[in-house]
């Protein structure tokens, strides 16, 4: 065994020393009729080289982001991971490494999560962060169990029809065995409608879940949303993109209580969906509300400067049935991907990041549109994604014909959006060129010359 | 050599102009945002990031890592944690692009290699728990822990049956009672006997018909396996209640004894998780991300979140596959793409529906399987007998100086108590954690479980060597007989001493400003 020390001197000495004849005895404790009478039914075991090969040959069989040009999106995106990024994660003090409760053996860890909870809120214009949570579609839902619990309202939730469409089944899920609604307004128009969220909104309403740019890619008008809510008491959770803050004004520049996000965009590979980054970050009111960990500055007995986990009295370690959520993990690792990231793009570099994704998204939709097949389902103005109408109702073809042109063309929204099964969702990041993009149209229009072998 | 130079804040090593990331020139023509976007939704300059130089940003974060203590560099035996190493090849191929640059919602066609794994990975997870199904979705333990819940809830309301109340023995994590909390049901605490297993009458008096759930660990916390659990799995079926496995402490037990067989010709465990970061060995991360798979008997089957992966036999091959059983009278090679084909189905009527967006955390249950496909049967069921093995050998030498109050024998971990050395010398289970550090080890878990005063939690895992046991044993006991306000003081080497905590959480300093 590769990872095993034990000589068989060794365990015969250890055996001796614990006073028991084999290894069978160590497992005297458990009532023999409880036990394995026989070996695990799997697969024998492989060497280092049988291994390698064997996920070779399974990773051979995807087809990946350097084979095919990706334009899906849908809250998981293609952007660029920076060499400096894997560079610092594969530093194995930080993988190999546990929760920093020992602060003193884990000033790394801390200082790493106190800078990235400071630039978290410095991106969405917050007052604090915590150290972060699952993924973005469950920071949502604890997000609202926030809302609920620091509104004392128990009604309902608001959720907007154009919030990512797993984003509200989680929300949902979440919700199923309380007592508060989940109530969802649609939008048809591709945004919110302020009238039909004002209807929908009463002094039962703990919170409204807004996505900024919305799932269709779509911007929203944060600031009158922010001021429904506001109206009717109930908090604002905004789920943003982190790489649209380049541009976009701030979630806590229109209102935000509770921002989160999937922070996967930071320097985190695609990785078919997971492990991702849950962001987190609130009004400085909500911070004891605030679920999972959180560090703080401080200073140790001789007077240094030094960091600490903070304000555990919040968590389930100590709170038990009363903590503010039953989350312990964290994506320690993905925050400091995240940290690396937001510090070598710095200001300019995340701003001219997003200028790309704004810039080529617009181009590739203009270069769709232009032909008569196409339109765009909705006029709001767009970030990185936007969503296309295929006149002749034929999106799975459509998206089979680039495929087998190297391209991935888009996300088919029927699966969501009965009413929007002829239309597709198509993101550009700051990787795709004027070629890819002039590929992607060629290919979805008929007049392709494949860029990359089929798929 | 220690930096501290590069390891003040990011912000002081901050100026402006500088810049690392040089991003390639628009080309396509360009728009002026103003333009494209309505003013009111732009913002009025870029976020207040950090500038600095890319060799700035290396050292600042190379310093760094050299203030943390990790299983790469250190003994860590963090009870309950399992922090056993973790396999550089299963680093490797988690970055292999044909599983690191997937999308999620790729065609299927384009994913049968990462999906034959999910699916091999379901029934490998199935297979070691002896449960029927499994959902690869939770991100986490404690997710597990949630979306089990859950389904237990969607189960009850289906068959009709109102039960409001889920029990958790008095030393479970706090993620048990936490999670019964969040899923919407009542947490009640049932005592454990002073032999730290489940108090039988206390269970009797508590369990009536408003229990949907009875949530155990066990191993235990205190590294104990529960020798009244089919009698405790009989109880709670006869109340019509389900069985919860926290699956914490699987490293114990892996080929030994599966918990869907602890009621023999009954069942056993319902429900349960796994924590792949610990029994699979994945890393940790400096607190994540973990992943937290549940399996499930077949009548919960169908409530689990969607989607699961499922695979069909190729129509063209079907024929041969079916005769390749006959001859060779033994299961078809599950491993053969040729043969099958891997999808995900979404068509479960009575799912609970999700917990997070798309399918798991699968860079985390690659790992798992790489180190499942590494050791094979035989060599899981060696992983749990050196894991017991080391423990047991530790508790059999630290037992002569600190008293273990529950049992002479452990499995996977044991929980001394320093309650004498903290009544005769003022010494404190916190204070030797802490020396410990000045030693080069990691601390044990402290004051957990709560059911044992000045708790010590051990959990050496299976790769430590019998040296490095004896080693730690003789700093553990050296440090007992220290002075006791050396060990007040304590650490003494590390980069910052005993950080004022008080302070942290009554004027909570939470990022970083320039004054």
């Amino acid at each position: 065994m590769p990872y095993l020390y034990n000589t068989p001197e060794d365990q015969q000495a250890m055996l001796e020393a614990i006073g028991v004849e084999s290894m069978d005895e160590l497992f005297d404790p458990i009532p023999a009729e409880l036990q394995l009478d026989r070996p695990l039914d799997l697969p024998p075991a492989m060497s280092e080289m049988e291994l390698d090969k064997h996920l070779s040959t399974l990773a051979a069989k995807n087809r990946h982001a350097g084979q095919v040009v990706c334009f899906l999106g849908g809250g998981c995106y293609d952007h660029f991971v920076p060499a400096v990024v894997d560079a610092v994660a594969s530093r194995s003090e930080f993988y190999t490494s546990y929760t920093p409760y020992q602060a003193e053996a884990s000033q790394g860890n801390l200082q790493v999560v106190f800078e990235y909870q400071s630039m978290i809120s410095r991106l969405s214009g917050m007052d604090v962060s915590n150290a972060s949570l699952y993924d973005g579609a469950s920071a949502a839902a604890e997000a609202v169990l926030m809302a609920i619990t620091a509104t004392r309202r128990h009604g309902k939730i608001v959720v907007a029809g154009s919030v990512h469409p797993e984003y509200r089944t989680t929300i949902a899920t979440y919700l199923e065995n309380l007592e508060t609604d989940l109530v969802t307004v649609d939008t048809p128009g591709g945004v919110i409608d302020p009238d039909l969220l004002a209807a929908a909104i009463d002094d039962t309403t703990a919170a409204v879940v807004l996505q900024q740019p919305n799932f269709f890619g779509c911007l929203e008008d944060g600031h009158r949303v922010a001021q429904i809510a506001k109206d009717a008491g109930a908090l604002l959770i905004t789920a943003f993109d982190p790489i649209s803050l380049g541009i976009l004004a701030r979630p806590g520049d229109y209102g935000t209580n509770i921002a989160v996000a999937e922070g996967h965009s930071l320097g985190t590979p695609m990785s078919y969906g997971g492990p991702f980054l849950g962001i987190m970050a609130c009004d400085q009111n909500l911070v004891r509300r605030m679920p999972g960990r959180i560090a703080g500055h401080t200073v140790d007995r001789h007077g240094n400067p030094c960091y600490v986990l903070t304000m555990q009295t919040r968590e389930q370690h100590i709170r038990r049935e009363k903590a503010t959520s039953n989350v312990c993990t964290n994506q320690g690792l993905f925050a400091l991907r995240a940290t690396v990231y937001l510090a070598q793009l710095g200001p300019q570099g995340l701003r001219e990041t997003a200028n790309l994704c704004l810039q080529k998204s617009l181009y590739a939709a203009e270069q769709l549109v232009a032909h008569d097949r196409f339109s765009l389902a909705f006029e709001a103005p767009t970030f990185k994604e936007f969503v296309i109408r295929d006149a002749e109702n034929d999106v799975e073809g459509l998206l089979k014909t680039a495929q087998q042109n190297g391209i991935l063309a888009g996300v088919p929204l029927g699966q969501w959006y009965p009413e929007l099964a002829d239309c597709f969702l198509v993101a550009v990041t700051e990787k795709r060129t004027k070629d890819e993009i002039d590929s992607l149209v060629s290919s979805l229009t008929n007049s392709s010359t494949p860029v990359h072998a089929p798929v | 050599m220690r930096n501290t130079q590069d390891t003040q804040s990011i912000f002081e090593l901050s100026k402006p102009g500088r810049r690392a990331a040089r991003l390639p020139e628009c080309d396509v023509p360009e728009c002026s945002l103003r333009e494209l976007l309505p003013a009111k939704m732009v913002a009025d300059a870029p976020p207040a990031l950090p500038e600095l130089s890319e060799p700035a940003i290396v050292r600042h974060f190379v310093n760094l890592s050299t203030l943390n203590m990790s299983v790469d560099t250190h003994f860590y035996p963090l009870g309950s944690c399992t922090m056993k190493y973790n396999p550089k090849r299963n680093e490797r191929a988690a970055a292999m692009p044909g599983f690191a640059d997937l999308h999620p919602y790729q065609p299927e066609d384009t994913l049968q290699g990462m999906l034959q794994m999910l699916y091999e990975m379901q029934e490998t997870l199935q297979e070691i728990s002896g449960l029927d199904a499994c959902s690869l979705q939770p991100a986490a333990g404690a997710h597990g822990e949630l979306t089990a819940l859950l389904v237990a809830a969607a189960y009850f309301r289906d068959i009709g049956e109102v039960r409001t109340k889920v029990l958790v023995p008095d030393n479970a994590h706090g993620t048990n009672p936490a999670s019964a909390a969040m899923a919407g049901f009542e947490s009640v605490t049932v005592k454990t006997t002073v032999d730290g297993f489940v108090d039988l009458s206390d269970l009797a008096a508590k369990l009536d018909d408003q229990v949907a759930v009875f949530m155990i660990t066990n191993p235990s916390t205190l590294g104990l396996f529960e020798p009244n659990m089919r009698t405790v799995a009989d109880e709670v079926h006869a109340h019509g209640g389900l069985i919860y496995l926290d699956g914490a402490n699987m490293n114990a037990i892996l080929g030994i004894t599966r918990p869907g067989d602890w009621s023999p010709g009954k069942g056993g465990a319902d429900m349960q998780h796994y924590n792949p970061h610990k029994t699979f060995s994945g890393p940790h991360g400096g607190g994540g991300p973990g992943a937290g798979p549940i399996c499930v008997t077949k009548k919960l089957a169908p409530y689990l979140p969607v989607p699961v992966v499922v695979r069909e036999a190729r129509v063209a091959r079907r024929e041969a596959l079916e005769n390749d059983v006959k001859d060779n009278n033994s299961r078809p090679a599950p491993h053969d793409s040729q043969l099958f084909r891997y999808s995900l189905d979404f068509d479960q009527p009575k799912t609970i529906g999700r917990v997070r967006a798309f399918f798991g955390n699968v860079g985390v249950l690659l790992r798992a399987y790489a180190y499942i496909r590494t050791h094979g049967p035989d060599g899981l069921r060696r992983v749990s007998e050196n894991a017991v093995l080391n423990a047991n050998y530790l508790l059999s030498r630290v037992a002569h100086f600190l008293p273990v109050p529950q049992g002479r024998r452990c499995m996977h971990e044991f929980v001394a108590s320093a309650s004498q050395l903290k009544r005769d010398k003022n010494i404190a289970a916190m204070d030797i954690a802490k020396r410990l550090l000045d030693y080069g080890y990691h601390a044990p878990t402290v004051y957990f479980p709560l059911t044992v005063p000045e708790a010590m939690m051990i959990e050496p895992t299976e790769s430590e060597s019998k040296e490095t046991l004896d080693a730690f044993t003789e700093v553990l006991f050296r440090i007992t007989e220290e002075d006791a306000d050396l060990l007040h003081d304590a650490p003494h080497t590390t980069a910052v001493s005993r950080p004022d905590e008080v302070r942290a959480a009554r004027q909570p300093v939470l990022t970083y400003s320039a004054e």
